[in-house]
């Protein structure tokens, strides 16, 4: 019974407003708010195609991994920055400069060091995630717990076991707060590195056929857009849950003490 | 001077750690601050020692470099004769903090099984010392339960259980029962006597608790405030059973109580 | 010597100017010793002086004011529409579990996919620039009210009602002082993502603004002016940062209940 209340919670709302939409828009005459039953033929009509291969997954790979080389660059570097008291003094100022130019000035930048390809599109991805993942880095590593850091030293832990079984768990609800700002500042940069200059992918499809007044079609490109970053969200929120399900325990708990 | 420390070391047993003179000044570009005045104890092996001292004593100072996370900036600590640099292996800690000194990602028995692993301890062993040791200390059925799922006073049994699985010679105690309740207190202290009984560790018992010191120590050490030192190192003539309505209203219980009492008023007024 | 004493005396200020130097000069040794291409990468001294040249230029102050209003504007409105329905959704259990799912499932959406949109309906004006920077900045403002309504104290509801408050008594003197923590991370957070977006908009649709310099300067090859209004971008962001980080920490201030969750971000 409570699994289907919660389900009816669930859906009733998403449901009513793409009814909504689906009987507000039906028989429009607006040029620029198509009929939503234009909107779905023209989606499975352009996307379910050869635009698929050729514009939607180069699109989510460069999204994925250059996602994953900033993830990989962030905790690699924040990890011994956040041990470092004295190295953290030095650098923190700059990064907080680099962190704060919006990652999309980067695409101009970039254009100039790579031409408008994949390597491009691959460094602004890398580039503007990369801060998010960082920063929270260094913040998580910096607030260990003391106690337990002695813990880890008085049982005489290895650099390699204090790393796996104290250090990257314990600043895990900070690092995985950083994913979450780099993975929509990279989706963003993924749209964008495609519209301002490039030769496939979902942003440049999108731009093509705004430019062309093909409007269902444009409509059908902003609803995979969006997703595909739901579907990046919900991934991250699935891994999230997975390994910080020991987090949002002690929370609940704290909370139930108070 | 040798033979004028280890006088209070019970029936002479064998000397396992030796602290001496053992001093710790703060520096920074301001000030300078001398936290431990040449401190100088041993403990007998199988000794159980508890160090009482008013807070502020710099008693968590003390056991920092007791324990080798601290270099003292004077003295030497000695265990088993040999100089303490590091944390070593027959020492094993439990902290006052017992929320923040267990893995909140990890079940109870991967907390007491990791110390082992990062020993390099094969597995089947691993097994058999986390089982007994939980047994030991009354916690045979939440091996899979997460510590913050459990009480305060079941978290600092884990740390306890966590401490003896590993085996140590000695295990170093920073004031373990300051954040339970009274009752819980109480049974955690008898686990410690009964663990110290059953296992033959020896036990150095640090506390600001002046009744927790007589009741549980076959010696207790009074700290001065700081700079510390250790003012009196007397010897708990109680029987060796304890119990805590029996032992507790003790005519002798009463005596040492005062005298103790007495000893850390004096080092409060002298230098606090 | 002189540097050791230095950093001595004032600790770890100095030794982040000293980054800052450091950094500085290796951003100017690096296209003069050839790394990287000066054709590209201008040093560092170059750009300041296309800056100070940019600075005596109307268009350049007519810019940055157009980029701070957007932002402003912009910011406010989503400010102010977060808190609204947060505070109303909030305040109503079954109005909270309804759009729950919903509030999920759009937030992930970028706001760029709108640029097609806005580019139609609006061209490249400041209104397709608010359009993009409300919808980004909203769901941060949204979100964090929604967690810091969840977050009052079943007691102090309780006491409210027993001594016959109304809505509004509540809302006014309950509800309202949990949140606001919440509300000021959600602040931090969402001015931010706005300024992000204020300048893609420029970028990309080619609104008024500093963006749009960035984009002129680049099609013109004016390389150092391009990087000179880079600069002046990151300036901004570490303004904003800044300014956000000291009114969050005025309010958390006298606020009794700092709690961890604040500190965890949380984006679209």
């Amino acid at each position: 019974m409570r699994v289907l209340s919660r389900f009816l919670y669930a859906v009733a709302l998403p449901c009513l407003l793409a009814l909504g939409w689906w009987f507000a828009s039906r028989g429009s005459q607006n040029f620029f708010f198509p009929p939503l039953s234009g909107i779905l033929s023209a989606f499975a009509d352009v996307w379910f195609s050869a635009k698929i291969v050729e514009d939607v997954l180069p699109s989510v790979l460069r999204l994925a991994s250059g996602y994953l080389i900033a993830a990989g660059m962030g905790l690699a570097l924040g990890v011994p920055i956040g041990l470092s008291t004295r190295l953290r003094a030095y650098v923190e100022p700059v990064l907080e400069f680099l962190r704060a130019i919006p990652p999309p000035v980067l695409v101009p930048i970039l254009i100039l060091f790579a031409g408008i390809g994949t390597t491009m599109k691959l460094m602004v991805i890398v580039s503007g995630c990369l801060w998010p993942v960082l920063l929270n880095t260094i913040e998580g590593v910096r607030g260990l717990d003391e106690t337990l850091g002695a813990t880890t030293r008085a049982y005489r832990f290895t650099r390699r076991g204090r790393l796996v079984h104290f250090i990257l768990p314990g600043a895990a609800p900070l690092i995985f707060a950083g994913l979450r700002q780099s993975l929509s500042i990279g989706i963003i940069l993924m749209v964008i590195s495609e519209m301002f200059a490039a030769s496939n992918g979902i942003g440049f499809t999108i731009v093509q056929f705004q430019r062309s007044f093909a409007i269902p079609e444009m409509w059908s490109g902003i609803i995979l857009l969006g997703l595909v970053g739901f579907i990046f969200a919900s991934v991250l929120g699935f891994v999230e849950r997975r390994v910080l399900h020991w987090y949002f325990g002690l929370r609940a708990a704290e909370r139930n003490d108070t | 001077m040798i033979e004028d420390r280890n006088a209070a070391t019970a029936q002479g047993r064998p000397t396992l750690l030796d602290v001496d003179a053992v001093k710790m000044v703060y520096s920074s570009a301001h000030r300078t601050v001398e936290a431990l005045g040449g401190v100088r104890f041993t403990v007998g092996d199988g000794e159980f020692v508890c160090i009482v001292g008013p807070s502020g004593a710099g008693k968590t100072t003390l056991l920092k470099c007791i324990s080798g996370l601290l270099r003292p900036t004077g003295g030497t600590v000695r265990l088993e004769g040999t100089e303490v640099k590091a944390p070593p292996q027959a020492m094993a800690l439990v902290f006052q903090d017992y929320a923040r000194s267990l893995f909140p990602w990890m079940t109870v028995e991967a907390n007491v099984e990791l110390p082992l692993k990062q020993a390099g301890m094969a597995r089947r062993q691993r097994r058999d010392l986390i089982s007994s040791a939980l047994a030991d200390v009354g916690l045979t059925d939440v091996g899979s339960a997460y510590p913050w799922q459990l009480s305060g006073g079941m978290q600092q049994r884990v740390a306890i259980a966590r401490a003896i699985a590993y085996r140590p010679r000695i295990l170093v105690m920073d004031e373990p029962f300051a954040a339970v309740d009274a009752q819980t207190r109480a049974d955690l202290e008898d686990l410690v006597r009964d663990l110290w009984h059953k296992l033959g560790v020896t036990v150095l018992f640090v506390t600001h608790d002046i009744d927790e010191a007589i009741y549980l120590g076959e010696r207790v050490l009074a700290l001065s405030a700081s700079p510390t030192v250790v003012m009196d190192d007397i010897a708990i003539d109680l029987p060796d059973a304890r119990d805590q309505i029996g032992t507790r209203s003790l005519s002798r219980f009463g005596e040492l109580r005062k005298e103790l009492y007495g000893q850390i008023q004096r080092a409060r007024h002298t230098s606090g | 010597m002189r540097g050791a004493m230095f950093v001595q005396a004032y600790g770890d200020a100095a030794r982040g100017l000293i980054g800052l130097a450091v950094f500085a000069a290796v951003l100017e040794l690096l296209p003069r010793i050839g790394v990287v291409s000066h054709v590209y990468f201008p040093p560092i001294s170059a750009i300041v002086v296309a800056l100070v040249h940019e600075a005596g230029r109307a268009a350049f102050w007519v810019s940055l004011f157009l980029t701070l209003r957007s932002w402003a504007v912009g910011l406010a409105i989503a400010v102010i529409a977060g808190t609204g329905v947060g505070l109303f959704i909030g305040s109503f259990e079954t109005l909270r579990r309804l759009t729950a799912s919903t509030i999920e499932l759009l937030r992930p959406i970028p706001s760029v996919a709108l640029i097609p949109l806005v580019v139609l309906l609006y061209g490249s004006t400041i209104r397709s620039t608010l359009v993009l920077v409300v919808y980004a900045s909203v769901w941060q403002v949204l979100i964090q009210v929604l967690y810091g309504v969840q977050d009052v104290d079943p007691v102090a509801r309780q006491t409210a009602v027993s001594f016959r408050f109304g809505r509004w008594g509540q809302l006014r003197h309950v509800v309202w002082p949990t949140t606001l923590p919440y509300l000021m991370t959600g602040i931090r957070l969402a001015a931010a993502v706005a300024l992000i977006l204020t300048i893609t908009s420029e970028l990309i649709i080619g609104a008024p603004g500093l963006g749009k310099q960035i984009a002129l300067a680049q099609s013109g090859g004016a390389v150092a002016t391009m990087y000179a209004y880079v600069l002046v971008t990151g300036l901004i962001g570490v303004a904003v940062n800044l300014v956000a980080r000291v009114l969050e920490r005025r309010v958390m201030h006298w606020h009794p209940s700092v709690r961890p969750s604040m500190h965890r971000a949380r984006t679209p």
